[in-house]
């Protein structure tokens, strides 16, 4: 019998992603926690300042309206995204030439780069010269995006549903193609209706691609920064002002490193926590 | 090589060397005492040693921040919270 080897040479293999992860990832969460204690007016100068920056975030009413904003936002979409992406996997074909047509047709909205959705939309929602802004002032709504904060906050919200259901439509298509077919004939056999065979056969067998679908979309959501930047630029007035544009302004706008730093960090708890209590959840639901 | 640029503390260097001396000390314990499968708490999750690690260590950035919250610096209250909370996720989750 071959005895059993052991070669540790493969530890070397992962050193490039290691040293990939702790140029991008850590050194830079390192400086921004040194960051976080202190003070900077720039040439490399720092004075500490202790938890002065973090019990100022904590504190400050700016800081709870843009996480209120955020996961209003967040959940929104989730809301929205999750069942419309489901329903519309549902519907497509499952065999022919439509699958290719919809597969592609669904795959392109994900193509375009973050920044091009947010003009594209900004353009085509003008009240003034875009196509939409100008057909619903036409049908006698009121809507105008850079004025008034629920035309701002509907068209985000539809902006990033036309930009992202279909990545749910993926996801939850390729779990129901991997559904045997014998699944189908077996509730055909015992009488089950369309309701009963999408509860036990699809949405259970889709468990798993769904959690992703949530994970993902939670985090590019709870992250978001350049589609509603370009959009609406945080306004009108901050009312479109999330999380990280909130964080942008500060650090950059202010040059205020510290507090930024801080509120970096708590952002990044935050999200850590959600993400983490989110897929506890799901795979806890999964193993019953 | 200068890294005046990442503004460097004792008391943050402090923080990552002991984060660092957790992780290879949780390392050593593995190496020594193998944890085995991962096992069924309060909570109801399987939880592994490092799932019990990056559990005590979220905990104890919420309380740090909840206690700068409510209290303020010092945050030495917290730090008691935080070491009563790993020996709970450690012995129970």
């Amino acid at each position: 019998m071959a005895a059993k080897t052991a070669n540790h040479k493969a530890w070397w293999l992962v050193a490039p992603v290691v040293a990939l992860v702790a140029f991008n990832a850590l050194i830079p969460m390192m400086t921004v926690v040194n960051y976080s204690f202190q003070e900077t007016f720039g040439d490399n100068v720092f004075f500490f300042e202790g938890f002065k920056w973090y019990e100022q975030v904590l504190g400050s009413e700016r800081f709870h309206a843009a996480l209120g904003r955020q996961l209003a936002f967040t959940f929104t979409i989730l809301v929205i995204e999750i069942p419309l992406g489901v329903a519309v996997a549902l519907a497509m074909p499952r065999k022919g030439i439509g699958v290719s047509v919809c597969l592609v047709l669904m795959a392109l909205p994900l193509l375009i780069p973050w920044n091009v959705v947010g003009a594209m939309w900004n353009i085509f929602a003008l009240p003034d010269i875009g196509l939409l802004g100008r057909a619903l002032n036409g049908l006698g709504l009121a809507y105008d995006f850079t004025q008034d904060p629920t035309s701002a906050w509907i068209t985000t919200i539809v902006m990033d549903v036309w930009h992202w259901t279909s990545l749910v439509v993926l996801l939850a298509y390729a779990g129901l193609r991997s559904i045997p077919e014998a699944y189908y004939q077996a509730a055909k056999i015992d009488g089950a209706s369309a309701w009963a065979i999408f509860r036990h056969i699809q949405l259970s067998k889709m468990k798993r691609v769904l959690t992703i679908a949530v994970l993902l979309r939670f985090m590019d959501s709870f992250m978001i920064y350049t589609e509603p930047f370009v959009l609406t630029g945080g306004g009108p007035g901050n009312t479109t002002t999330f999380l990280s544009i909130d964080l942008v302004k500060i650090a950059l706008g202010q040059f205020d490193l510290g507090p930024a730093a801080a509120m970096s960090l708590i952002y990044f708890l935050i999200v850590l926590l959600l993400s983490w209590v989110f897929y506890s959840l799901m795979m806890r639901n999964e193993e019953r | 090589m200068s890294l005046s640029w990442m503004a460097w503390t004792w008391q943050t260097a402090t923080f990552f060397i002991l984060l660092a001396m957790v992780l290879a000390g949780m390392g050593l314990w593995e190496w020594k005492r193998p944890g085995g499968n991962p096992r069924r708490g309060i909570f109801g999750l399987d939880t592994t040693r490092g799932d019990r690690l990056f559990i005590t260590l979220l905990g104890s950035g919420f309380i740090a921040l909840g206690w700068l919250s409510f209290i303020g610096s010092p945050p030495y209250g917290a730090l008691v919270i935080c070491a009563l909370w790993a020996i709970f996720v450690f012995r129970r989750v």
